[in-house]
């Protein structure tokens, strides 16, 4: 059973003007479906791994063959992160309701504003291609960075300080962004507080408490 | 925007050829450090549509005034928290400042010696070697078009962020291509002889995702003379 490239759940330019429908095409039809055409290839003899879900595949990523892991880590991170994404954004953004969530991100950042902040100073720092993420650890929540296509449920032995259970997250490699923001990340990133999904992100926030 | 600038000063060209790259120069201990320290965005040696149509004119203006201009920003910011740290006897702030000299110092010189290694057609752009590189390129590889092949190879390999580098070993003398991520400089034991950038703002305006396209066009507008020059 092989892995497909899930469909966007809103048209190519539902987020413009803040995410342009060029990039969402390309990023979607191109660069998703290069990690789901080439993970499916690294993995069509390993039954085990194959069937499982790509974010389970990412938590199980100790179990992979040692000559599959670098394929697993670069383009099973890559189908997992970006098929999260998707769903991490909505053309129907909302401020982030009242409730535990919200509370929460007050509680370990003093305040909303200061964990905006904080992330997008996270964001901002990745160093070459990676993601920022806000991930649920231990019941805390926490801002944190990867590298490349590293996901946060790859565990510590691989991202370290990194694990954890995603909340929101938010790609920062060029093809993300280029061809609308250019080389100015910080307007991408100020973008992105007008179509991440709150919504969704209080589902994960129960998912990953329980 | 104009997407084309003249370099015609013969003297901005020659504070190129001998300013690079400027920060492998022993920094002072203070933050009023004389002048030289200071990195700065050297000049291109052509216009910025030269490369046409390898690398389109719009890509060469944003990676040479912005991209590389932020790089020798930041490294020049990076360097006086640095210095100020160290005189300060502030060694956590020092350690805490070291992967901002290497992200941005390495930008600095990766993009001052790509600069050289890149040529219109009017300059010998894409003119294959000749000499002892040319020597070392069949010893090594075989052919041009095989040290190609291995190049474009590793090139493609990258996973994210980095360079493919054509790098002489400093004991031996052997060639080698090697891969190095985000802005590592290459270090130690090799010296460059010839970069490619393969960050996604290199070619994305153009190319999109097909950066293979990409590096199989980029060989037309490689400066082997620069390499050549580079050999020890």
């Amino acid at each position: 059973m092989a892995y497909t490239l899930p469909a966007l759940p809103y048209g190519y330019d539902a987020l413009e003007p803040h995410f342009d429908e060029e990039t969402m095409r390309i990023h979607h039809t191109k660069h998703h479906q290069t990690y789901v055409t080439n993970i499916n290839a690294a993995l069509k003899d390993n039954n085990e791994l194959s069937t499982l879900d790509v974010q389970d595949l990412m938590t199980r990523f100790n179990d992979v063959p040692a000559d599959k892991k670098p394929v697993v880590r670069n383009h099973g991170g890559g189908h997992a992160n970006h098929s999260f994404f998707w769903k991490n954004l909505t053309p129907n953004n909302t401020a982030l309701a009242d409730g535990p969530l919200k509370s929460a991100i007050e509680k370990a950042f003093g305040s909303y504003e200061a964990f905006q902040q904080a992330f997008e100073k996270a964001a901002t720092s990745v160093f070459g291609s990676g993601w920022a993420w806000l991930i649920l650890k231990d019941g805390a929540l926490k801002v944190v960075t990867t590298a490349n296509q590293d996901s946060p449920l790859m565990g510590e032995s691989v991202v370290g300080a990194s694990a954890g259970y995603p909340i929101i997250g938010l790609d920062v490699w060029e093809h993300a962004y280029y061809l609308k923001y250019r080389n100015v990340r910080p307007d991408y990133i100020k973008a992105y507080w007008k179509v991440v999904n709150w919504e969704y992100a209080i589902e994960r926030y129960k998912e990953g408490s329980s | 925007m104009s997407t084309t600038m003249l370099r015609n000063s013969t003297l901005l060209r020659s504070a190129l050829r001998s300013a690079v790259p400027t920060t492998t120069r022993v920094a002072a201990f203070s933050s009023s450090a004389p002048i030289k320290a200071q990195a700065t965005l050297p000049d291109l040696p052509y216009d910025y549509g030269a490369l046409e149509p390898a690398i389109s004119g719009q890509i060469m203006e944003l990676h040479h005034s912005k991209h590389h201009q932020t790089y020798v920003t930041n490294y020049n910011a990076a360097r006086t928290k640095m210095a100020d740290a160290l005189q300060s006897g502030d060694i956590a702030t020092a350690i805490a400042t070291q992967p901002a000299i290497n992200f941005n110092g390495g930008g600095n010189i990766n993009h001052t010696l790509f600069w050289e290694n890149l040529a219109p057609k009017s300059q010998g752009g894409g003119e294959p070697p000749s000499g002892p590189l040319a020597k070392s390129i069949d010893d090594h590889y075989g052919s041009l078009e095989k040290l190609k092949e291995v190049f474009n190879t590793q090139l493609a390999g990258i996973q994210g962020s980095g360079w493919c580098w054509l790098v002489q070993d400093n004991e031996t003398g052997a060639l080698q291509v090697k891969t190095y991520a985000n802005q590592d400089p290459v270090v130690g034991r090799w010296h460059p002889l010839l970069g490619v950038d393969a960050w996604e703002h290199a070619y994305y305006l153009q190319y999109e995702n097909k950066k293979v396209e990409y590096f199989k066009n980029i060989w037309s507008v490689i400066n082997w003379k620069t390499a050549e020059k580079r050999m020890k």
